[in-house]
C-alpha cells in the first residue's frame, strides 16, 4: 500500500487543463493545411499530382485540400516548389458540414454546436456507442487515448458505453467494408432517437488510404447521416476532443 | 537422412529472379516441404500466384538458427493434397489460397472460409457464386450435450475495438472450445497492391495494422530496396531500427495497462495508459505522426533526428522510462495480480510449435523466434543480442516477455539516439527488377512480419502476399482458452492482443 501511495506521488497529476491551455503539440505535427492566399503563379499542379487520393484541387490557381480526403501525409507540401502549402501545427479541424471541410485560404468553419433542443438534451451528458466499420485500428487507438488520465474525457460528460441501446449516438471509424456493412446499420438502428453519428478519421469520412477498393465503400456518408466530421489519419486525440466539445457548444467563445 | 536439394536458399531481404526458382512436380514440392519443415523449418508463408490458367504455389521455410529461408515452389490446377494433417501450421494459408484463388487443399481437417470475400479467380472453394456472402457464415465447431450452451460474441464488441466474431462451445463456466471468425476488417489489401508501386502504396502498407506503422512500412520498404539493389544510409536503419523500438514500447506498455485494467489493478492501469500516449509522442517527435506514418521511405526515411533533437528526446525518455519501471514494478510485485496471471490462459510449447506461433506468444512458450536474431536486418545486424524467452506459455508469461523487452528496447533507444551514424536519410531507389521474388522479415512488436513481392515483366507487383504476426497467432488464443473460464477471455485476448486488420488485410 506504501509502495503505490509513494508511486503515486511520484507519477504526479498528469491530466491536462484543455479549456484552461492549450495543448502541447509535437513540433512536426501536420494540422490544418495553410494556402497561400494569393492565386498560386505557377502553373506547376505537384502539389496535387503528389496527392494519391486528389484531395489537392486547384481552380484558377487557388488551391484548395478537401480535408475529408487528405491524410495528412505532407506530400504535397513537401513537392511545392515554393513553399506557400505548409501544414500548421493547428489541431482544430472537425466540422459540422462534409463541404466545410474543403479548405482554402479563408479560415476553416469549424463544428458550430447542436441546436438548442440537441444541446439540452447531450450538452452535459454524451452517451457513444464506437463502431469500427474497416480502417486499421489507428483511429481506434487514439480514441482509447482519450480515456486515459491526460485527456480523462469523463470529465466533460463524455463516454463510450457497450451497448447501442444506452447511446446517444455513434462514432464510427474505417471506410466501412462490404463485412461491416450491416452490422453498422443494424447498431446505428439499435440506437434510440434522437441520435448523433460522428465520421472519426480520413476512412470513415471518405475512404482515406482504402478509397477505391472494392470491398470498401469510401466511408459512412452516403449510409448515415453525419452531424460531426473529425479529419485526420488518425486524428490528434486533441483534434476529436476539441470536435466533441464544439458539438456539445462548450467552445463556443474559442 | 539425406536431404533434397530443390529449394532455393534465401535470406531476409534476398530477391531472385523467377526463371532461377525450380518449379517442381506437386509430390516433390510437398515432400520437400515437410523435408524442410521436418529439418528444424517454420514454415512462415505458403501463397499461390495466379500463372496463366494455373497457380504457382509458394512456401517459404525459415531455418532459424542459420538464418535461412527455404523458397519452393510447384504448380497447382485447382486442388491439392493438404498439408495441415501433417503440418498444421499451414492450416490458415491453405484456407487463404482457396478462399483467394478457389484451389481446394483437398483433406484439410477444418476448410472454412477465411476473410468471408469473393474469390479473385473464376471459382468459389465452397461453392458459394451464386449466393451471397454473409461474414462468419460458416459451420462451427458444436460440441452436444444438455449441459452444453454455445455463447456468440460480435462482431461489435463492447469497448472501443476492432469487430470480430468468437463462439465459446461452454459446459458451466468452463469453455471446451472457441472458434475465431474474422474478416469484417477486410479491405481486399493485397489485390490493391497489384500493379505498383504507386502514389498510395506505402500508406496503404503502413495501414495493415496501423500499430504496426513502422514494422510494416518497413517490410514494404524493403522489398523495394531489395528489387532494386538499393544500399540504406546507415542513418537510416538506425532511425528505422530506433522507431521500431519505441513502436515496440508504446504497445507493450499500453499491453500491460490493458492486463492491469482487465485485472481491475488500477495504478498500473492509469499510468501505463498514459505512458504510452509518452512514447507516441515521442515517435511524433520525429516525424509529426504518433504512429509513425511517413517516416519510412523505400531507401531511408523522411525525417532526420539531429542532435539538438536526439537530445531533446533524450531528456523525454529518461522522464517517461523512470515513470514506466515504476508503474511495471507496481504491477509485478503485487501478489493478487501474480496469482491472476499465472497459469491462466496456457499453451503448451508442443501446441505453439505445431501451430507456429510468432513473436511475443511464441517467446512466451519457449519458442526461440525473433527475426531480430535470427534474421537480422538494418541496425539490428551483429547489434542485437537480447531476444526474451519465457516458459511457462500462460498470460504471466506473455506479460513478462513484455516486461523484459520494455527494458531492452528502452536501452536500445537510449543507445541509437546517442550514436546515430553519420549519412545521407535517404538513396532513392531506382526500377524494380522484372520478374523476380524478393522476402523481407521484420520483427513488429506482436511479431514476425513476412513481406513477399513478385514482379512482373514491368517490375510492377504482379502479386504482393502479407504475412502479419497475427495471421499466425489467432489459433494460438483459441488454444489458450480451452478449458479455462469464459470469464477469463478479456485477460487471455489482452495477453494476446492481435490484430484483426493485420489479419483481415
Amino acid at each position: 500500500m506504501l509502495k503505490i501511495l509513494r508511486e503515486r506521488f511520484r507519477q504526479g497529476y498528469r491530466t491536462f487543463p484543455y479549456l484552461k491551455k492549450d495543448p502541447v503539440i509535437a513540433e512536426r505535427f501536420r494540422g490544418r493545411p495553410q494556402l497561400p492566399i494569393e492565386p498560386c503563379a505557377l502553373d506547376c499542379h505537384a502539389c496535387r499530382d503528389a496527392c494519391p487520393y486528389g484531395a489537392v484541387q486547384i481552380d484558377q490557381g487557388r488551391v484548395g485540400i478537401d480535408l475529408g480526403l487528405c491524410t495528412f501525409c505532407g506530400d504535397c507540401a513537401t513537392a511545392c516548389p515554393s513553399g506557400t502549402l505548409t501544414f500548421s501545427r493547428d489541431h482544430r479541424l472537425a466540422t459540422r458540414k462534409r463541404d466545410d471541410l474543403l479548405v482554402g485560404p479563408a479560415e476553416l468553419q469549424l463544428a458550430a454546436a447542436l441546436d438548442e433542443r440537441m444541446k439540452k438534451l447531450f450538452g452535459r451528458s454524451l452517451k457513444l456507442r464506437q463502431v469500427s466499420a474497416g480502417g486499421c485500428n489507428a483511429c481506434e487507438a487514439d480514441i482509447n487515448v482519450l480515456g486515459t488520465l491526460v485527456f480523462d474525457l469523463g470529465r466533460y460528460g463524455i463516454q463510450f458505453v457497450a451497448s447501442p441501446r444506452h447511446a446517444d449516438g455513434l462514432l464510427v471509424t474505417g471506410p466501412v467494408t462490404e463485412n461491416m456493412k450491416s452490422a453498422l446499420l443494424d447498431t446505428y438502428a439499435a440506437v434510440p432517437e434522437p441520435k448523433l453519428v460522428i465520421a472519426s478519421g480520413a476512412c470513415a469520412i471518405g475512404g482515406g488510404p482504402f478509397r477505391g477498393s472494392p470491398e470498401v465503400n469510401n466511408g459512412i456518408g452516403d449510409l448515415l447521416p453525419v452531424d460531426l466530421y473529425i479529419p485526420g489519419c488518425p486524428p490528434h486525440p486533441w483534434t476529436t476532443l476539441d470536435g466533441l466539445l464544439r458539438l456539445l457548444g462548450r467552445l463556443e467563445r474559442r | 537422412m539425406s536431404r533434397l536439394k530443390p529449394a532455393q536458399i534465401l535470406r531476409n531481404g534476398d530477391s531472385v529472379p523467377l526463371a532461377e526458382v525450380t518449379i517442381l512436380e506437386m509430390d516433390a514440392f510437398f515432400t520437400a516441404v515437410k523435408q524442410e519443415a521436418a529439418a528444424q523449418g517454420r514454415v512462415i508463408a505458403l501463397f499461390a500466384s495466379p500463372a496463366g490458367d494455373e497457380f504457382d504455389l509458394f512456401a517459404l521455410i525459415a531455418h532459424d538458427w542459420q538464418g535461412t529461408l527455404a523458397l519452393l515452389r510447384t504448380r497447382v490446377v485447382d486442388r491439392y493434397p493438404s498439408l495441415t494433417p501433417e503440418l498444421p501450421a499451414v492450416h490458415l494459408f491453405e484456407r487463404e489460397i482457396a478462399e483467394q484463388y478457389g484451389v481446394v487443399p483437398e483433406g484439410h481437417p477444418w476448410f472454412k472460409p477465411v476473410r468471408f470475400h469473393r474469390s479473385y479467380s473464376a471459382g468459389d472453394a465452397w461453392g458459394r457464386d451464386q449466393q451471397p456472402l454473409i461474414p462468419g457464415d460458416m459451420d462451427y465447431y458444436r460440441v452436444e450435450g444438455s449441459d452444453v450452451h454455445e455463447v456468440a460474441v460480435g462482431p461489435v464488441h463492447a469497448g472501443v475495438i476492432e469487430p470480430g466474431h468468437f463462439r465459446f462451445q461452454c459446459h458451466g463456466e468452463k469453455v471446451l472450445h472457441m472458434e475465431i471468425s474474422l474478416g469484417y476488417q477486410h479491405r481486399g489489401l493485397e489485390p490493391l497492391l497489384q500493379g505498383k508501386p504507386g502514389p498510395a502504396t506505402m500508406q496503404r502498407l503502413e495501414t495493415v495494422a496501423g500499430d504496426s506503422t513502422i514494422a510494416h512500412a518497413t517490410a514494404y520498404a524493403r522489398i523495394c530496396e531489395s528489387l532494386s539493389h538499393t544500399a540504406v544510409p546507415p542513418r537510416a536503419e538506425a532511425i528505422r531500427a530506433l522507431a521500431l523500438e519505441l513502436e515496440r514500447l508504446a504497445n507493450h506498455v499500453g499491453d500491460i495497462g490493458g492486463l492491469a485494467t482487465d485485472i481491475g489493478y488500477l495504478p498500473t492501469a492509469s499510468y501505463c495508459g498514459r505512458l504510452r500516449g509518452d512514447y507516441l509522442n515521442l515517435t511524433a517527435d520525429i516525424c509529426g505522426s504518433r504512429f509513425g506514418r511517413t517516416l519510412v521511405r523505400p531507401g531511408g526515411v523522411a525525417y532526420d533526428i539531429d542532435k539538438d533533437r536526439a537530445e531533446k528526446m533524450s531528456k523525454q525518455l529518461a522522464l517517461v522510462t523512470r515513470d514506466t519501471k515504476g508503474a511495471l514494478a507496481l504491477f509485478f510485485d503485487c501478489p493478487s495480480v501474480l496469482a491472476r496471471l499465472e497459469g491462466t490462459g496456457q499453451v503448451a510449447m508442443d501446441d505453439a510449435e505445431a501451430l507456429g506461433l510468432v513473436g511475443v506468444a511464441g517467446r512466451a512458450c519457449g519458442l526461440a523466434v525473433d527475426a531480430r536474431l535470427h534474421h537480422p536486418w538494418g541496425a539490428y545486424i551483429r547489434n542485437f543480442d537480447q531476444a526474451v524467452f519465457e516458459e511457462t506459455g500462460d498470460v504471466h508469461a506473455r506479460a513478462k516477455v513484455r516486461q523484459r523487452e520494455i527494458v531492452n528496447s528502452i536501452s536500445w533507444v537510449n543507445q541509437a539516439l546517442s550514436t546515430l551514424p553519420d549519412s545521407p536519410l535517404i538513396e532513392r531507389p531506382g526500377r524494380l527488377a522484372p520478374e523476380s521474388l524478393a522476402v523481407t522479415l521484420v520483427e513488429g512488436w506482436r511479431g514476425e512480419v513476412a513481406h513477399v513481392a513478385l514482379t512482373d515483366k514491368q517490375g510492377a507487383f504482379s502479386r504482393y502476399k502479407i504475412v502479419d504476426p497475427s495471421f499466425r497467432n489467432w489459433s494460438g488464443l483459441a488454444m489458450a482458452l480451452r478449458d479455462e473460464q469464459i470469464s477469463d477471455f478479456p485477460l487471455c485476448n489482452k495477453s494476446f492482443n492481435l490484430s484483426y486488420c493485420g489479419f483481415d488485410l
